[in-house]
């Protein structure tokens, strides 16, 4: 019997008791048994995360949403929502935010929840909403620079300190009402 | 595991892990060469200054060799997705195996902590303090909404999975463990159990772990898994019990040459060994078998696998060689001798 992942022989069979239609069994390799079985019983393979990913968007969504939602791209990494889809892994915290939309769908999928109730770390300051913000004060800062308008860039350099140094209130209560915005809008957001 | 901490007879090992990453970079696909090594070098630092790193040891996984790595990962200190993968990769280990810290896997972070037998309360207390440490120095990637945030979505919230190995070698001999798992379904707990060539079975071990990391806290995720777990060593009790009643001679004999095998053979595979320690550990338990320890036989577990024996040998082994160093090192271990304890 062939492995399910690749060519080589399957020398594993494993019961996967998870399966909400009732246990099945897996023949794989012993390379690939051991990727699966080394992630800690649970956490959904990429493989199967994205092609449960695939079934429920064309289940809720129309081919030509499909597209647009893959075309969707974080503006801090850079991945898009089809890379996602493939890989099954997020490409940084911002993802959650920029993909948002289609990934709440998914998450109530495989969590049931959408808030978390555990722990919290005690500096906050790293959240990816703050991030975001920085990067686009940088981008401002930066253009307003290359059209020398010092004034402004001396505006956004405090603005960016304040956000570097403050709490959650020296950006939430600025942040602009689209994240999506073009980041690099000449519009002053101050 | 040193076979020991309540339920040990059944329960192996309790197992905690959180997933967490550093704000300041971006998750490991997106990361360049100069962010894994930046990533490890601010985790090395931040260690350096934390009361834990006193006696733990910051391992390069990068420059380990082929036999180390899955040295490692035969002792579950690694995963195999941090051993194969390439770029500046570290564990920080704990000298007893309480603890160990994967840097750049699938998450930045990967904290884990070990406990032996079932006891998930004081792992998470440990692991709840190891995370205060480093997030004392580290500034994690967190969103007030979706909680600790990771590279796959199964793991965001809290990061968590809890998970308990069992040995259940009755309810596998009674054919009704499929049966107990079906039940446990329902309640969104998962189970894995692990089988060889030919569907027989590895040692009978099976893995019970939380399915969800984000809408409930720590506690109660772990709750959630340690509720079940009296249930299955229940079950698996009495399926014991039955088959002490039904057929003690029977059963006696089965894990008589179980151990004849283990103690003769001149050649034997990891997967064989798997199956008749498995036997041997259950006669052990219901006192079938008397002058072999449990804290042995969960040694000879681990010490069989194949870079184990090529540690202990100090050079790598063909496939032949290893099953005759197996079988070897089986007899110096089983037969009666006390001296021949393990250390
Ligand atoms: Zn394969
Ligand atoms: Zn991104």
């Amino acid at each position: 019997m062939k492995c399910q992942h690749c060519e080589k022989p399957a020398t594993f069979h494993i019961t996967e008791l998870t399966d909400p239609n009732g246990p099945s069994v897996l023949h794989l390799c012993e390379e690939h048994a051991r990727t699966f079985l080394s992630n800690e019983g649970t956490a959904t393979p990429a493989s199967a995360l994205s092609s449960m990913l695939a079934k429920q968007l064309k289940i809720e969504k129309a081919a030509e949403e499909l597209a647009t939602a893959d075309k969707k791209t974080c503006p801090i990494c850079g991945i898009t929502f089809a890379d996602f889809r493939k890989g099954g892994r997020l490409g940084c915290g911002y993802d959650y935010i920029a993909f948002e939309d289609d990934l709440e769908p998914l998450l109530v999928n495989i969590h049931g929840a959408l808030q978390h109730m555990g722990k919290e770390p005690t500096n906050r300051s790293g959240s990816p909403e703050r991030q975001h913000r920085l990067m686009q004060l940088k981008v401002e800062m930066k253009d307003a620079i290359g059209k020398e308008d010092y004034e402004t860039a001396s505006r956004l350099r405090d603005k960016i300190t304040e956000v570097e140094t403050g709490d959650e209130s020296s950006w939430i209560e600025h942040e602009p009402e689209e994240l999506d915005d073009d980041f690099q809008s000449e519009t002053p957001i101050v | 595991m040193r076979g020991q901490g309540p339920e040990s007879d059944i329960v192996m090992s309790s197992r905690i892990r959180l997933a967490r990453n550093l704000s300041d970079f971006p998750f490991i696909r997106k990361c360049t060469p100069k962010d894994r090594i930046a990533i490890a070098t601010s985790v090395h630092h931040a260690l350096d200054s934390l009361p834990l790193s006193s006696d733990a040891e910051y391992v390069d996984v990068a420059k380990l060799g082929d036999l180390d790595r899955q040295f490692l990962m035969e002792r579950q200190l690694i995963s195999h997705e941090l051993s194969e993968s390439q770029g500046a990769r570290a564990v920080i280990l704990d000298p007893n195996e309480r603890f160990s810290i994967m840097v750049n896997e699938e998450d930045h972070l990967r904290l884990q902590v070990m406990q032996s037998g079932l006891d998930l309360e004081s792992a998470w207390q440990r692991m709840d303090q190891l995370d205060n440490q480093l997030e004392s120095k580290l500034i994690y990637s967190y969103n007030k909404r979706l909680g600790y945030l990771t590279a796959c979505p199964t793991n965001v919230g809290t990061g968590l999975r809890v998970s308990v190995m069992l040995h259940l070698p009755a309810l596998v001999a009674t054919k009704q463990i499929d049966k107990v798992f079906r039940a446990l379904n329902k309640i969104n707990v998962a189970v894995r159990g692990l089988f060889g060539e030919g569907s027989q079975f590895m040692g009978d071990f099976y893995q019970i772990s939380n399915q969800t990391t984000l809408g409930k806290n720590e506690l109660a995720l772990v709750a959630k898994v340690r509720e079940v777990v009296p249930r299955l060593i229940d079950y698996e009790r009495k399926a014991r019990e039955f088959l002490v009643n039904e057929s003690r001679q029977d059963l006696h004999d089965n894990v008589s040459r179980a151990l004849g095998i283990l103690c003769t053979a001149k050649k034997i595979s990891s997967e064989e060994t798997m199956h008749y320690l498995s036997k041997v550990r259950m006669g052990v338990n219901l006192g079938l078998i008397d002058d072999v320890k449990i804290p042995t036989v969960n040694k000879l577990f681990i010490h069989t696998q194949p870079a184990h024996l090529q540690k202990l040998c100090g050079h790598k082994l063909s496939v032949t060689d290893r099953n005759i160093e197996r079988a070897n090192y089986l007899q110096l271990h089983l037969t009666k001798r006390p001296e021949s304890e393990i250390n």
